[in-house]
């Protein structure tokens, strides 16, 4: 316990001191978009690699909650401070609902249903043009402000975002080691077992999914705020799919795997600037090569290798 | 509303639907031998589509040679796709599989985009396009021919599944692997028979749509995905119960589309998708098995 929280501690104090290492910049925007997707990630992982339950919409929820904010505060001039929580009820509330009937069903089926409700969230954004402006996107969604300062600049909507990164990364671990995380695990196991055992597996996969919902919604909102214009693009099936691969990639069940996952998939189409056509074989590959090769995904993976390679080095010595 | 259009957008619905059932069939082959659900199918409706293209094109064969061409070299990314990602998977629970056939998907699409580019491709239909006038309503002749086609399919798929011995086999594998497996059937070889005859099959689907519809490197996505809720409301059955789904698929849609809005059109199918496994997902005709709930 004692170690997961000095882990966290320096985990904590590398993300703010950052920003000084890197002085501004570019590298700025980027790191805003690491902390969003981390944050989507660990509710993603909360779902999949707790719940064991798969979620192929969940770029739905996160646009979900992005035009929920944008329209509250653009168009009705509500105060975003209000809209955030407005809309994170809303979406839990209506994941709740739909996560009755949907997490009824197992593996392909769930996958498939996910599936269709994001595209159909997508097909809603999209059409609705009235409300969402449609294909060609919201614009003048103001930024958050607080006490007089806004949160304009790169540079403070990194601490605006990774503050509350780091808040939603305490909770998922604190849930992750409480009674509900090994709940989570022994219905991820076996769901007749934890039923056996007194675990409503039922209640407790709708309950991860609207708070899933509700964590992507969240992340949705910080980007309206920061991005000021978002558009139905953002929010596709390839989204939803990205999502996945960072969670796989990273580690089922981690969320310091989470990170590393949302690090990397962010990090990866920066670095390879004028290959931005290749990026989908290179999503396509990192799944195959990932499950078939580590399962456990970066966290696990890598003190493997590593050890591996070591005890070679040592072999080679003697 | 007016009784030709609804018969208009009836007729232009069943050919699509044709289509849908294909796919929903290839799907149900796959899941039955192996209980993979493929997410990589539709790629392989793409590919068939732009396979025919390149052999109409830089190969400059007649139509007649360059659609077997398409329909092989798509059976043999099939081949390869169920070598090198299905059969090497050492941990196959559904989830695993899930994902690997959603990054098969990915890498199939990546690639056509390097062979293809981006760009959208017309291929030429087979028989002219003067449209045939039917009742009030008119249909090309590509409507009849993918009609024609997919009952063709249908009845070859018939023959092979109730009076071959492989096709034996295969439904053998359907019924329980493992029994299949102890009588001495090659359940490894079924496997890599179901990922042959769905790729083909799918292939065909891409190459008859792709003179009414286009065709690019990105239609496999939604074409698969319709395709499966063909094979939803079928009750995931590789006869006529997925072929009936995939008709009320299209005829639904096409009158959803003329009728309420075009910009929903895909939504219908997903929220029929959604409305079938909520509540019956053993398929519209299917007796209640507990595996899918």
């Amino acid at each position: 316990m004692k170690r997961d929280l000095l882990l966290f501690i320096s985990f904590s104090l590398l993300v703010m001191v950052a920003p000084q290492l890197f002085s501004g910049g570019y590298l700025m925007n980027v790191l805003v978009f690491v902390g969003i997707n981390t944050m989507l990630a660990i509710a993603l992982n909360l779902l999949l690699g707790y719940a064991g339950q798969i979620s192929l919409g969940h770029a739905g929820f996160f646009g979900l909650g992005a035009y929920l904010s944008g329209i509250l505060t653009a168009t009705y001039g509500v105060n975003p401070w209000i809209a955030m929580p407005v809309a994170a009820v809303v979406v839990g509330c209506l994941a709740g609902l739909i996560g009755f009937p949907i997490l009824k069903l197992k593996g392909h089926y769930l996958a498939m249903a996910t599936l269709g409700l994001g595209i159909i969230m997508y097909i809603v954004f999209n059409e609705t043009v009235e409300l969402t402006g449609g294909p060609s996107g919201l614009s003048g969604i103001p930024n958050l402000k607080i006490a007089g300062v806004t949160f304009d600049s790169d540079v403070k909507n990194y601490y605006l975002i990774w503050g509350v990164t780091l808040a939603v990364m305490l909770f998922s671990l604190n849930l992750a080691n409480s009674r509900v995380g090994r709940a989570l695990r022994a219905v991820h196991d076996s769901e007749v077992a934890a039923q056996v055992l007194g675990v409503n597996a039922r209640l407790l996969k709708v309950q991860i999914f609207a708070l899933s919902a509700v964590i992507s919604s969240l992340a949705g909102s910080l980007y309206a705020h920061t991005m000021t214009f978002i558009s139905p693009a953002s929010f596709g099936f390839n989204f939803s799919i990205e999502l996945l691969t960072m969670v796989v990639i990273g580690g089922l069940g981690s969320i310091y795997g989470s990170f590393l996952g949302a690090a990397l998939l962010t990090l990866l189409p920066e670095i390879l600037r004028g290959a931005n056509d290749y990026d989908i074989i290179i999503y396509g590959s990192l799944l195959i090569v990932m499950v078939m090769y580590m399962p456990g995904g970066l966290v696990r993976g890598i003190p493997i290798l590593f050890r591996k390679i070591v005890r070679k080095g040592e072999g080679d010595h003697a | 509303m007016q009784f030709d259009q609804i018969l208009q957008y009836t007729l232009s619905g069943l050919s699509t639907g044709a289509i849908y059932a294909l796919i929903g069939i290839g799907f149900s082959i796959i899941y039955n031998a192996t209980g993979i659900i493929n997410f990589a199918q539709g790629e392989f409706v793409m590919l068939g589509g732009l396979l025919t293209l390149s052999c109409l094109e830089l190969l400059n064969l007649p139509l007649w040679a360059a659609i077997p061409c398409a329909v092989a070299v798509s059976t043999v990314v099939g081949i390869l796709f169920e070598r090198l990602a299905i059969r090497p998977l050492r941990h196959p629970t559904p989830i695993n599989l899930v994902i690997i056939t959603i990054g098969g998907s990915i890498l199939i699409r990546g690639l056509a985009m390097l062979v293809w580019g981006k760009d959208t491709h017309a291929i030429p239909p087979f028989s002219g396009d003067n449209p045939i006038a039917i009742g009030g309503a008119t249909i090309l002749p590509q409507h009849l021919w993918i009609l024609a086609i997919t009952l063709i399919i249908i009845i070859i798929n018939k023959i092979y599944f109730y009076h071959t011995i492989s096709g034996k086999a295969m439904r053998a594998c359907s019924y329980n692997r493992r029994a299949a497996g102890l009588v001495g059937i090659d359940v490894k070889r079924m496997v890599l028979f179901s990922f042959i005859i769905s790729s083909a099959m799918g292939a065909i689907a891409g190459i008859i749509i792709a003179p009414l519809t286009m065709t690019a490197y990105d239609v496999g996505v939604m074409i698969g995905l319709k395709g499966f809720c063909a094979a939803i409301i079928g009750g995931m059955s590789s006869g006529i119960s997925t072929v009936i789904g995939g008709l009320i698929l299209g005829v639904l849609e096409s009158l959803g589309a003329g009728l309420i809005s075009s910009g929903y059109k895909d939504a219908i199918a997903f929220i029929i998708l959604l409305l079938i496994l909520f509540i019956r997902p053993q398929g519209l005709f299917g007796k209640a098995d507990s595996e899918r709930v």
